[in-house]
């Protein structure tokens, strides 16, 4: 099967090898990764801040990178919901009935990363091997709008050596919220201090989630108070194996 | 008017309040989601309450006529109100034509809203609130309502002793269980019951059909203040009007489940017009319009007119939860408060509130009338930078951002330059320190990973490429 990678400009410039994991593991589920270099940014920051009429530039751009390709597959909740939420409000705003017509054509085929493995492919033992004690966020914009459900937690429990542990408060925000941490800082950080909290007192070395931005906020403050606990992309729990 | 985000700092630096939001949240939480769960035809539920908010929402002009009409055949009389200040001052007119210088209050969102007690004490008339937690607000003098439903819940029991001692006639002796408390409290009240005239009400809802006005509550105070004075002033936004009888029964099985989390409240009170013999003899119903119309104009918008005022959103709401109500600085706190405000000042006040939220989309999913808060969120934040001009700073930020993104050499070219931006900052992969700027707020608790040395695309075109 011939999948595109919608990698995100985030993953691309700071997380590198969630791209590569996901290229690896998407390989060894016998896809055949596509990769178009013309894609950039999926406009979610323009969208979510009120600017939605600097993101329709991206969503034709984005329409034009991935419009042959059968399956989009995005290793970022946010950006995947990003395309399923706003793209065919944007397009229709435009005015622009072309562009609305390819969008609607596409949004279907473009899938966050754990829901193509279980639904698209129909797996959920991807053969990994992760010996560590981990605990999963679900992060919102994958929970709530592309409606992940248990199917990243189903992967997890496939995966050999893994000691998953539940994380308390599950479902409440980490307070990222893109802009929102910085506009609001001081409220953002009072939920990630609850956060934070949450994964010490489930003593697990690896936070994971199905979004880097997301991660790299919860990171970036279990790093700042020396938690001994590190953010990991779930897909590169899953593309572990032995003796990697 | 300080802004959300400064008014946040502040409240979040109170433990006390952080403990009692969290701890009334929290059990609120799950009182909702077990009663909820018992209905195996919640969303359905759901489904039926947003159908009939949209069919009240999409004929108003109708629904209105008819519920005047039906309030007047019933011995009512309906006062149309345009803006707050037309609201106060018939309410005003109409205790004064009673012969009163005192109303007792049912706990009423829309006078909180058009500050209808400081309007009536300009006028020299009091008003006496009568549920627990308003009065307890009203007692302190200055202190605001901080939340729908628990408007004390900033407070605690140690505090409203002190106050009660400090305020109340008898209770100089008073103790910290709340038994001890709504005694006193009890005592204060019911000679309010049995001496003051006139009686003014806020509306949960309003029958077209029948003229049928409805309070929901749980004290009973509201039933007293609505059946004992001989003049009773109905204060309602008018998107508070269902067209049916049979709507209101979709309603009241939704609203208590939502709200307080129990299968239904303890008190229901409904009245249609003037009854002989029975409770008032003298009902007005005052029409608020006071920025519903203009929201009404907005097509996205226009849903935040279809919440029934449960604050079920405020309770799932993780900046609610910490920040608390005074932040949001309106009588709409909590992520209704968000939409709800800037839209019926017509984009006056509350311009930042779209802001204070990170969309999680918590409150859309127990919303019981399925208004999707997170999109109108966005769309708000759409509509304050463009009809306000937003911030100039940022919108240059996102513009050339856009230009960025626009082309693949540039988007490159950017990757690359933040690597080498970040170069000096950075120590083993990360950046430790405090950044001035825009990332200040993010650095003050957060590291921030320095960009990787290859850029995953770098990576594609040496090895797949």
């Amino acid at each position: 099967m011939e999948v595109a990678l919608f990698i995100t400009c985030v993953n691309d410039t700071l997380f590198p090898q969630t791209g590569r994991a996901t290229v690896e593991l998407l390989e060894r589920l016998g896809c055949t990764v596509r990769f178009p270099l013309e894609q950039t940014c999926c406009g979610q920051i323009h969208g979510n801040s009120g600017y939605g009429h600097q993101a329709l530039p991206l969503v034709r751009r984005f329409v034009k990178a991935f419009g042959e390709y059968e399956h989009v597959v995005c290793p970022s909740g946010s950006c995947a919901a990003m395309v399923h939420e706003q793209y065919e409000r944007l397009a229709r705003e435009s005015g622009d009935m072309g562009l609305l017509r390819e969008v609607e054509a596409l949004v279907p085929r473009v899938h966050e990363v754990s829901l193509f493995i279980t639904d698209v492919l129909g797996v959920e033992d991807v053969g990994a091997y992760y010996p560590h004690r981990v605990t999963y966020h679900p992060t919102c914009h994958a929970l709530r709008i592309e409606q992940v459900g248990d199917a990243p937690l189903r992967l997890l429990r496939a995966v050999r050596g893994i000691d998953l542990v539940e994380l308390p408060q599950a479902t409440t925000c980490c307070g990222f919220g893109g802009t929102f941490a910085v506009k609001n800082a001081e409220t953002s950080a009072a939920m990630l201090s609850d956060k934070l909290a949450a994964v010490q007192q489930t003593g697990a070395e690896v936070c994971t989630a199905l979004d880097n931005s997301c991660l790299m906020h919860i990171g970036g403050g279990l790093s700042r108070i020396q938690a001994g606990a590190r953010p990991v992309h779930l897909v590169e729990i899953l593309s572990s194996v032995e003796g990697a | 008017m300080t802004g959300f985000a400064d008014a946040a700092r502040e409240e979040l630096r109170n433990p006390q309040l952080r403990r009692n939001l969290r701890k009334a949240t929290t059990t609120i939480r799950a009182k909702r989601a077990a009663v909820v769960g018992e209905v195996d035809e919640w969303e359905a539920l759901r489904d039926a309450g947003e159908n009939v908010k949209q069919r009240a929402m999409a004929d108003l002009a109708t629904h209105l006529e008819q519920l005047e009409a039906s309030v007047t055949r019933a011995g009512g009389t309906v006062h149309w109100a345009r803006d707050a200040a037309e609201a106060c001052a018939i309410v005003a007119r109409l205790t004064r034509a009673a012969g009163s210088d005192e109303v007792i209050k049912v706990k009423s969102m829309a006078t909180d809203e058009i500050g209808l007690n400081d309007a009536l004490a300009l006028q020299g008339i009091t008003a006496h609130e009568t549920d627990l937690a308003e009065l307890i607000v009203q007692l302190a003098d200055g202190d605001r309502p901080s939340h729908i439903l628990v408007p004390a819940i900033h407070r605690n029991r140690s505090e409203i002793r002190d106050l009660f001692r400090a305020t109340l006639p008898d209770a100089a002796t008073v103790s910290d269980d709340p038994r001890d408390l709504a005694e006193a409290a009890r005592r204060y009240l019911r000679e309010k019951f049995l001496s003051v005239k006139v009686g003014v009400s806020g509306a949960n809802f309003a029958v077209a059909e029948t003229g049928t006005v409805g309070v929901v509550e749980s004290e009973g105070n509201g039933r007293m203040c609505t059946t004992l004075p001989d003049t009773l002033i109905t204060v309602m936004g008018i998107e508070k009007v269902l067209p049916t009888f049979a709507d209101l029964g979709i309603m009241l099985e939704l609203l208590p489940r939502s709200s307080t989390g129990e299968r239904m409240n303890p008190y229901t009170s409904l009245w249609t017009g003037v009854t002989p013999g029975d409770g008032p003899q003298d009902f007005h119903l005052v029409l608020l319009d006071a920025g519903r119309t203009a929201t009404l104009a907005d097509p996205v918008g226009r849903d935040a007119l279809h919440c029934i005022r449960c604050s079920a959103c405020l309770n799932v709401c993780p900046v609610f939860e910490r920040t608390g109500g005074h932040a949001y600085g309106s009588t709409y706190p909590g992520p209704i408060g968000a939409i709800l405000t800037p839209q019926l000042s017509e984009l006056k006040s509350g311009t930042d509130l779209p802001w204070a939220s990170s969309l999680c989309g918590a409150c859309y999913e127990v919303c019981p009338v399925k208004i999707d808060i997170p999109s109108i969120l966005v769309h708000l934040r759409g509509r304050v930078i463009r009809e306000t001009g937003g911030h100039k700073g940022e919108s240059l930020a996102m513009e050339a951002l856009a230009r960025t993104f626009a082309h693949r050499r540039r988007y490159e070219a950017a990757q690359k330059a933040a690597r080498l931006g970040a170069l000096p900052l950075s120590k083993d992969g990360r950046i430790e320190r405090r950044l001035p700027g825009p990332l200040k707020g993010w650095t003050a608790v957060r590291d921030l990973p320095a960009p990787p040395k290859q850029s995953f695309r770098d990576w594609w075109r040496e090895n797949r490429g």
